[in-house]
């Protein structure tokens, strides 16, 4: 997963989380974060599952700040021995 | 505790921005050896405490050390800890003292304290979270996070998230963050003392090390308005509410400490965050007019003007 700085899948990550379905036997993250972009992802192979939607604020809290925004899914299916 | 030295104006809106303030070996080292003996006892006496009830004891069958009682919820800091317990020495150490004070008043109370260790070699990475659950309005609670031996990196250290503090967010729904830009595992030396608004997300780490990590952990509440109660001989005249990054910007303001954006942030709610940290602000100082770049100040005028 990541988080990007806007809506636009070539912004900046702002944070990541790698859930890993090979219990380690599959590649790991190599660097901090792991790719620069979210098209970067896209360019390594991983999939897009889902983007944030973009919501409008909700009436009387259009300043409150919560999670973060632009959270975007991907996953990548590797063989294993 | 009057002469314990009240916060600075630069330290308070550095703890309004950021939502926490650091005191490096603060604590001098015969309390952190006393409460490196006296925390563990008073984490097993909460243990017994939590056991015996809900394991159906009444709490009078609890066999209760008066030595390690633990507070009762709303018991006024002062009388709370025995002045030459560890805690109880710790919070009249004149530097926390005086930090207390100023955030939330001389005679705040308990609201409980813990003590979490990180066992050497315990690898779990707790989940990101803010402690309790939403709260609401600019009053806030703090949270002392006492580390009374070094804590090299990687050992332990609690992880945090600098700004995260006014973000309206529930307990551990922040969980799936698992690293941010700009976020900090804590690492120092003995007598550190962490003090954390309540929002601030944060989660035990894990422990690479060989000894275990103990840290004492103690939330306040005030008990008066939060106005004003640090050193504001300083603060009239750095308290602008017409200091703008897009027209005239002094750099020495208290608005040039609130506009600081985290690694982390998106821009567009950089802007928004620091509206909260201006609201923040304004209840801090009782002054319903501060402003950071404009933000509140002009929706507030068109604001009046449909109302007439």
């Amino acid at each position: 997963m990541l988080w990007l700085a806007s809506p636009t899948l070539d912004s900046r990550v702002l944070g990541w989380s790698f859930f890993d379905g090979t219990s380690g036997a599959g590649p790991q993250p190599q660097a901090d974060p792991p790719y620069g972009t979210g098209v970067e992802a896209l360019v390594d192979g991983w999939r897009m599952l889902q983007m944030s939607p973009l919501i409008p604020p909700v009436p009387g809290h259009e300043r409150e700040t919560s999670f973060l925004k632009h959270e975007f899914v991907f996953e990548r299916l590797v063989e294993l021995d | 505790m009057s002469d314990a030295p009240l916060l600075t104006t630069d330290q308070m809106a550095s703890f309004v921005a950021r939502g926490f303030l650091r005191f490096d070996a603060v604590i001098p080292d015969d309390i952190n050896q006393q409460a490196l003996e006296e925390l563990p006892r008073l984490f097993r006496t909460w243990l017994d405490e939590f056991r015996g009830v809900t394991g159906g004891a009444a709490p009078t069958d609890i066999d209760t050390n008066d030595e390690y009682q633990l507070p009762r919820s709303g018991t006024v800091l002062h009388r709370a800890y025995a002045p030459d317990s560890a805690f109880g020495r710790m919070v009249r150490v004149p530097t926390i003292a005086g930090a207390i004070a100023s955030l939330v008043g001389a005679d705040p109370v308990v609201d409980h304290h813990f003590v979490h260790i990180k066992v050497a070699g315990d690898l779990h990475a707790q989940g990101l979270h803010c402690d309790a659950i939403i709260d609401q309005g600019p009053a806030f609670d703090i949270q002392l996070f006492w580390f009374p031996h070094d804590v090299a990196p990687r050992e332990g250290g609690t992880r945090m998230v600098p700004g995260s503090h006014l973000r309206r967010v529930n307990m551990d729904d922040v969980s799936r963050y698992q690293h941010l830009a700009g976020e900090q595992y804590f690492a120092g030396d003995a007598g550190t003392v962490l003090i954390f608004h309540q929002g601030l997300w944060h989660a035990g780490a894990p422990n690479h090390g060989t000894r275990d990590r103990v840290m004492g952990k103690l939330r306040l509440n005030p008990m008066q308005p939060q106005v004003r109660l640090w050193d504001t001989s300083d603060l009239d005249a750095r308290n602008r509410a017409d200091d703008h990054m897009f027209a005239r910007m002094e750099p020495g303001l208290v608005a040039s400490e609130l506009r600081r954006s985290e690694p982390w942030f998106e821009p567009s709610n950089t802007r928004l965050e620091t509206v909260q940290r201006s609201t923040l602000w304004r209840y801090l100082t009782g002054d319903p007019e501060f402003d950071v770049d404009w933000y509140l100040t002009r929706t507030e005028r068109r604001a009046g003007l449909v109302a007439k």
